[in-house]
């Protein structure tokens, strides 16, 4: 036993220099914790974006890709599709995109970054049945508007922008996703600028 | 026999505790109907870990084998079905109690000084109840666990800047998946419960410190200084904790134990008749405590038509909806909770019990129960265009209770309080 005075400076620069140290410690030890709880590989994988070259699509194609398991629609409109688009907005319920379902770069007219190519996810609004894309016979569906999409199940219709018409079921306009121009004809789906 | 319970005794003191805790703890002699529900929390806590261990037993925590597993334990496994109506109904059952016990505290005001840290340990407990509650939901992986969870987790993504990150990290994927499923899992079978056990031991230790509040809200442990009646001094024995060696007098009390634990198990028994009702006749509760779309697998691909949460947060939710922005409707959501946790600063009363404080409190009082409900009622509803008016008046008086407390409880006009508990 020593019998030497105690040094409190000392003690209290050595407890401060301890907790420190050991703080640095408990935060170091929490990474992984919370790091664990990011996506994993495997969803980070499952939920990539997908690339596609539209460079060969003909005027009024619709194709599909499949993203984060969803159906993604890409329409190469016609010049008339987009004209017309104008012509039926009394009767759309949302025709100015109010509600949040696209980036805010396709709350446009034509709800895309191009007006010629319109991407959306091919789910309906309302009960999630995949609508039936109708370049030219959709006047059937609703006078006088010659191209839209129409939801088989419930009879939910939607215009060539897949904005929703008045008095169906489906409450809000086709989800569109993020999504970018890699190149002049390359879309790429579930990235943009914003996320990239 | 006796040496070994000396020879404990001396290690542990159990039989030490026991006095202190239960046989020689002083309660007021005049506890009424509304505090059965303290000890009915315990009762409800028990019957929740207990038949939430059994359920684990068959519960498959997958996206894959979740709904499956729930139909397995209700069509095949002995007694399965009355094991998970038990703890469905008694998640409900324990918002009730809570509600009940929480509504008694406000009555009698027994968050007032020195009960504010009890208060506060209460709130706690509240809060993880929820977030134990809302993860439970979910593990049935049906319809309404689906997306009802979705319109939960969205709500973190209102936050400026880390709003998206945070629901991301939050899911583990880009949409509620698996992964969710996985760890709400986890936390709601292990961590909350753990946090919940260690909140409510740390409850009840903060009230064994400063004493349990009565329901004419006086201070029943006195100075010794001779102005106490001698009528009025206990008869019984108490710890020594209480008394402080003679310098302080205990007035109108009974020990818990026997008195106090007898009087709850009649509690007890009117509450598991209730209980029993519900499992054996309603063991849906209306389609208030299981919701008919649950009954459905979860499907990202097809939201259900109306999408309410269970009633318990539906006060709560009706405020979030009544406000057109959502990140101030999460805020004005966080706040009604908050509220009522800051509720002894926010009352400056010295007076607690609404038996002796003016008219204005007691109108108050029924304001907030009035406004409490009606946003229970909202919450379920769609939101119309009339619904969500109303849901905004609600959200009005219920913040206004406080506003109006704040003010009033400054110079109150009160009733005098009487020298003995009646």
């Amino acid at each position: 036993m020593s019998n030497a005075p105690v040094d409190h400076g000392r003690r209290r620069f050595l407890t401060i220099a301890t907790s420190v140290v050991g703080g640095v410690g408990a935060i170091g030890a929490a990474v992984p914790f919370i790091a664990s709880w990011s996506p994993s590989e495997r969803a980070r994988q499952a939920g990539a974006a997908v690339t596609v070259d539209v460079s060969k699509m003909e005027e009024g194609q619709l194709i599909r890709v499949e993203w984060r398991g969803k159906p993604v629609w890409i329409v190469k409109r016609t010049q008339e599709m987009i004209d017309s688009l104008p012509d039926h907005e009394n009767r759309l319920r949302d025709p100015e995109s109010k509600e949040p379902q696209q980036p805010h770069y396709a709350q446009n007219r034509h709800r895309s970054v191009r007006p010629e190519f319109f991407v959306a996810v091919g789910i309906c609004t309302h009960f999630g049945c995949s609508p039936t894309y109708m370049p030219n016979e959709f006047a059937a569906q609703a006078e006088g508007v010659r191209s839209g999409f129409f939801c088989p199940c419930h009879g939910s219709r939607f215009d060539i922008a897949g904005r929703v018409f008045q008095n169906v079921p489906a409450p809000t306009n086709l989800e569109v996703p993020p999504y970018m121009y890699t190149d002049e004809f390359v879309i790429m789906v579930g990235e943009d600028e914003e996320t990239a | 026999m006796k040496n070994l319970m000396n020879w404990i005794e001396y290690r542990l003191p159990v039989m030490e505790k026991m006095k202190i805790h239960m046989t020689q703890y002083p309660a007021p002699k005049n506890f009424n109907f509304w505090y059965f529900f303290g000890s009915l929390a315990i009762v409800v806590l028990v019957n929740q870990i207990l038949t939430g261990i059994w359920l684990t037993m068959n519960y498959e925590p997958s996206a894959e084998g979740a709904f499956r597993s729930i139909e397995y334990i209700m069509r095949d496994v002995e007694y399965g079905w009355l094991l998970r109506y038990m703890h469905s109904t008694g998640a409900s059952a324990f918002f009730v109690v809570v509600y009940l016990h929480m509504l008694r505290g406000m009555m009698y005001g027994s968050y007032q000084k020195p009960r504010e840290l009890l208060w506060i340990f209460g709130m706690l407990i509240y809060l993880v109840l929820m977030a134990e509650a809302f993860m439970g939901y979910m593990l049935p992986w049906g319809q309404m666990s689906f997306w009802g969870a979705q319109v939960i987790i969205s709500i973190f993504g209102v936050i400026p800047f880390i709003g998206d990150d945070l629901t991301l990290w939050i899911r583990g994927d880009y949409v509620i998946s698996g992964a969710t499923l996985n760890r709400f899992f986890a936390l709601h079978v292990i961590a909350l419960p753990l946090v919940l056990v260690i909140l409510v031991f740390l409850h009840i230790m903060a009230l064994h410190e400063v004493g349990s509040n009565n329901p004419d809200g006086i201070e029943t442990k006195r100075d010794n200084d001779g102005t106490v009646p001698a009528d009025a001094v206990s008869k019984f024995e108490f710890h020594d904790n209480f008394t402080k060696g003679g310098k302080k007098v205990i007035i109108d009390s009974i020990p818990f134990h026997p008195y106090y634990t007898v009087k709850d198990l009649v509690g007890l028994a009117g509450f598991l008749f209730l209980f029993a009702y519900v499992i054996f006749f309603m063991p849906e509760g209306g389609g208030y405590f299981l919701e008919a779309p649950n009954f459905e697998l979860a499907n990202p691909m097809k939201t259900p038509e109306h999408i309410a949460p269970v009633w318990y947060f539906t006060p709560f939710y009706a405020i979030l909806r009544a406000v057109p922005n959502p990140l101030f409707g999460a805020v004005a959501m966080f706040a009604a909770i908050l509220a009522l946790a800051l509720l002894p600063w926010i009352d400056r009363g010295k007076v607690r019990s609404v038996r002796y404080r003016c008219g204005l409190h007691k109108l108050n009082l029924v304001n907030f129960c009035i406004s409490f409900v009606a946003l229970g009622i909202l919450g379920v509803l769609p939101a119309t265009p009339l619904y969500t008016l109303l849901s905004q008046l609600f959200s009005f008086t219920y913040f206004g209770f406080f506003i109006l407390l704040w003010f009033y409880s400054k110079n109150e006009n009160t009733k005098p309080l009487p020298e003995r508990l009646t």
